[in-house]
């Protein structure tokens, strides 16, 4: 079932507050390798706020999560993430086509402090694979 | 161009189940073989999130810290199957400065598997 091309430039609701404690970026950090320093937040750390409004999305339009495959990431950082930071973020839509029945999704996730202030633009790339 | 020194990175499944749990990404094509295959994939992959974050660890050491880091990222161009076996796979970074700029180096990365190219048109640029 294709995404429908109506969705082109909505912006998603904001994610639930998330905070970032010290006991979670050493989880993450220890789970890509990094030996963990107190204090300092591996730069795809953001992912997991990005991550929770990609599924709010993906829930949105009815899209199978087994059916994605990630495309491409990037970030671009106002100031680093710290722990205490209290983060939401807001993903909207930025493009959509199709190849090959594939869907090709292009979003852009804003990345805000408590106080409003952004922390980082992530733009993500998302493949759903078509029912072959 | 200066180049930088390359870095290697072994993924195990055990790498992927602890990558799941602590970033949130439980899509099954991580961890299901079954799930996997049937969308056409040849086995389980590794979550392109977590090579990125692979490369981010040698991109933070050239750059010395997460925080000297002004913008990163790539395309997940190849998937990085991973075996069901003890040994995993191996995953290599290399680096060159590409630019400087007004304070900001750009290092071109290239991250390979069984030297073929995983990631693709993956740059960062970090403070001087």
């Amino acid at each position: 079932m294709p995404i429908d091309a109506t969705l082109v430039g909505r912006e998603f609701p904001p994610t639930a507050p998330y905070e970032v404690t010290q006991v979670k970026v050493r989880e993450f950090a220890e789970a890509i390798g990094a030996s963990h320093v107190d204090g300092v937040v591996p730069p795809t750390f953001p992912i997991v706020v990005a991550f929770a409004a990609m599924n709010d999305f993906l829930d949105d339009v009815q899209a199978d999560l087994f059916r994605i495959v990630h495309g491409e990431q990037r970030f671009a950082y106002e100031r680093p993430v710290r722990v205490g930071d209290v983060l939401t973020a807001t993903l909207v839509v930025d493009s959509l086509r199709q190849i090959g029945g594939n869907d090709i999704i292009g979003t852009t996730s804003l990345i805000t402090a408590a106080d409003g202030a952004v922390v980082c633009r992530t733009k993500s790339t998302l493949i759903h694979r078509s029912e072959a | 161009m200066t180049e930088l020194a390359p870095q290697q990175f072994t993924v195990t499944r055990a790498d992927l189940v602890r990558y799941a749990g602590a970033s949130g990404d439980f899509n099954p094509i991580h961890w299901s073989d079954r799930v996997a295959t049937s969308v056409g994939l040849p086995g389980v992959i590794a979550h392109g999130m977590l090579t990125l974050a692979l490369a981010g660890r040698a991109v933070e050491q050239w750059a010395g810290g997460p925080d000297r880091i002004v913008e990163f990222g790539a395309k997940f161009t190849k998937p990085v199957v991973v075996p069901d076996d003890d040994d995993g796979v191996v995953v290599t970074v290399a680096g060159q400065v590409s630019a400087e700029g007004e304070g900001t180096r750009t290092i071109s990365v290239k991250v390979t598997c069984d030297e073929v190219a995983v990631l693709g048109a993956m740059k960062a640029v970090v403070r001087a």
